[in-house]
């Protein structure tokens, strides 16, 4: 049988929760969720992995500091050696102070742009990019669970969204 | 309800009387005359004759033998400052603590936050060092009012008589409107706690919405009082002490490191009564609360250090500029010392939001953070009073175990005082289900 899912849709987000928790608990796996805004605990509930993404801004930030530093040495020490304050001594280490707030700025630049940028990657997410949402009420006031399903547990999923509050279930072919 | 253990009650006591030694030691061996410290300085010489010659000549133009006898004098006031500026430190520094405790009991209050009601009582417990810390503060002020000691170099008049830059200050800088300000600043923020805390444990009768309306305003109005009177005394009490010398931003600077120490100090009282198997409604998300204010307080310190060391260093104005010159001369290790403990380490202990949430890294990361600002408010109030002749032996040590003593036994009789979670409080379930 060609894969299917089912579509749930739930109308508040406690409902939400307790049916995640239900389905959870009955080892079925959740596909995806769609929500017009994001539910605290959500992911947690849904056993997603925990996020990397800090990781990755602590990263850029180092890269940022890097950069700036280099940067202003070349700028300001090497290229065209600057008179700073009156403190014309030509070393990167006695200026420094005047780096300070320029090492900060760049590596908060670093650190949000790049970590941005790597959640869009990431969500694969791009500038025309079609939207993947199964149903435009999902951006209003309705939640959607994604379950995939076979032949041998589609009516035990069903059965325990419908217990668990679910307005509507909708089998779905994929293409 | 919690009752004082006996080890913590005899272990504080032990700080005291170890400590009351210690600076008893300390006064008694301060030199008592000017010969003694030139006995001393020439023992001393004997063994680095060359160091000792080249520094009178470098500071001093007139003969030789006058300017010895200035530079013992110079070395003689030190040393008898010693034991003062010592005790004067960490008597500062717990004051200030447990002010910043009462300070974030009442923004909690002020801002109705559903996290903290949990942690009430603890802050309660530690704000009620704010008497007997007062006291011993407002005591020292006086001490040195009367010039038993010269931290204050402005209360001096003979000094003030030669000095046109203190002249110009004196309408604010002299001794009794001092005493007066002192007295206003402690009036106002013990009769505040008194007045929160009463109200409080009344609460602990049954909820009543009046009271809850009551404290929320008193805790606005005591933020408001605070934050001027906070400024003023970092003014009197610390910037004074370099008479000459003034910094905009100050204010700022004693608030974030008060602030700093007081979260820290809240997290790990809390942690030591969990562990002991109190506070049974504290989760890991209240300490990783406590633990975010630890590490975001510690960089607004940083940002507050480098911002007054920043501007003073660029615009390089030569009666700015000494404040810093004597402390990157005389306290090299200490002065940048106190950036990796208050800073570096902190930041890159606490950056992992896991971290924050277990106990021992926060106890550990705490007791960096208590001792790096320890050495910020030395570093602030050591130069201008001992100079070059500071070390961290025994009088600084003692005078640390004996105010620690105090503050240790006085906060944990309050603690027994009332049951360690408030009976009902506007917020109190939220906060027994917080969670993140």
């Amino acid at each position: 049988m060609a894969s299917k899912s089912l579509h749930a849709i739930f109308t508040d987000d406690d409902i939400l929760m307790q049916a995640v928790k239900a389905l959870r608990e009955k080892k079925y796996n959740i596909n995806e969720v769609f929500c017009p805004f994001p539910v605290h605990g959500l992911d947690k509930a849904m056993g997603l992995s925990h996020t990397r993404l800090a990781i990755t801004s602590f990263l850029y930030g180092l890269v940022g500091l890097a950069i700036a530093t280099w940067m202003m040495n070349f700028i300001m020490i090497e290229d065209w050696p600057q008179n700073i304050g009156g403190k014309p001594s030509f070393s990167y280490i006695e200026n420094m102070p005047a780096f300070v707030p320029i090492m900060f700025e760049m590596t908060v630049f670093f650190a949000a742009h790049l970590m941005v940028i790597t959640f869009y990657m990431r969500s694969k997410l791009w500038p025309f990019k079609k939207s993947e949402n199964p149903d435009v009420r999902t951006t209003d006031d309705k939640f959607l669970m994604e379950i995939s399903v076979n032949e041998n547990n589609v009516q035990a999923i069903a059965e325990v969204l419908h217990k668990n509050g679910a307005s509507e279930i909708k089998l779905i072919d994929n293409k | 309800m919690y009752t004082m253990s006996s080890k913590i009650k005899s272990f504080s006591l032990i700080l005291i009387v170890l400590g009351a030694i210690g600076l008893a030691y300390s006064f008694i061996d301060a030199p008592s005359s000017v010969e003694e410290v030139k006995e001393m300085l020439h023992s001393d010489g004997a063994s680095h004759e060359g160091e000792s010659v080249a520094m009178e000549a470098n500071s001093s133009s007139n003969s030789d033998a006058h300017g010895e006898d200035e530079h013992a004098e110079h070395i003689y006031h030190q040393l008898q400052n010693k034991p003062w500026a010592a005790i004067y430190v960490p008597a500062l520094f717990l004051f200030l603590i447990s002010l910043g405790v009462f300070v974030f009991y009442a923004l909690q209050n002020a801002s109705q936050s559903g996290w903290s009601p949990v942690l009430f009582r603890v802050m309660e417990g530690i704000s009620s060092y704010l008497v007997p810390g007062g006291i011993i503060v407002y005591l020292l002020l006086i001490l040195s009012s009367l010039h038993l000691n010269h931290l204050f170099v402005w209360m001096d008049p003979e000094v003030v008589a030669h000095d046109e830059i203190i002249q110009n200050k004196v309408a604010y800088l002299n001794t009794p409107f001092f005493l007066i300000r002192a007295f206003i600043y402690l009036a106002g923020w013990i009769l505040f706690s008194k007045l929160i805390i009463k109200n409080s444990r009344k609460m602990d009768e049954g909820f009543d919405l009046r009271l809850h309306k009551r404290n929320f305003k008193l805790s606005a109005g005591f933020l408001v009082f605070f934050i001027v009177t906070e400024s003023m005394m970092s003014w009197d009490w610390i910037m004074s002490i370099d008479t000459h010398w003034f910094s905009t931003l100050f204010g700022w600077f004693v608030l974030a490191s008060i602030l700093v120490s007081a979260v820290t100090t809240i997290a790990i009282v809390t942690i030591y009564l969990k562990g002991k198997g109190y506070l049974e409604h504290v989760n890991n998300s209240h300490i990783h609360d406590l633990g975010k204010f630890m590490m975001g307080f510690s960089i607004f310190w940083a940002y507050l250090w480098f911002s007054q060391f920043l501007l003073i260093w660029y615009s390089n104005i030569p009666e700015e500029v000494t404040y810093y010159a004597q402390r990157l001369e005389d306290y090299p290790v200490l002065f940048f010392g106190t950036v990796i403990l208050n800073w570096v380490l902190p930041m890159l202990i606490l950056i992992n939001s896991d971290f924050k949430r277990i106990n021992w890294i926060i106890v550990f990361a705490g007791v960096i953070i208590l001792l790096g600002h320890y050495l910020n408010f030395f570093v602030m109030i050591m130069p201008g009073t001992v100079g070059e002749s500071w070390t961290i032996g025994i009088p600084e040590i003692s005078s640390i175990l004996l105010v620690l003593g105090v503050f240790i036994f006085t906060v944990f009789k309050a603690l027994a005082k009332a049951p360690l979670t408030i009976q009902h409080g506007a917020f109190l379930e939220e906060s027994k289900h917080f969670h993140y």
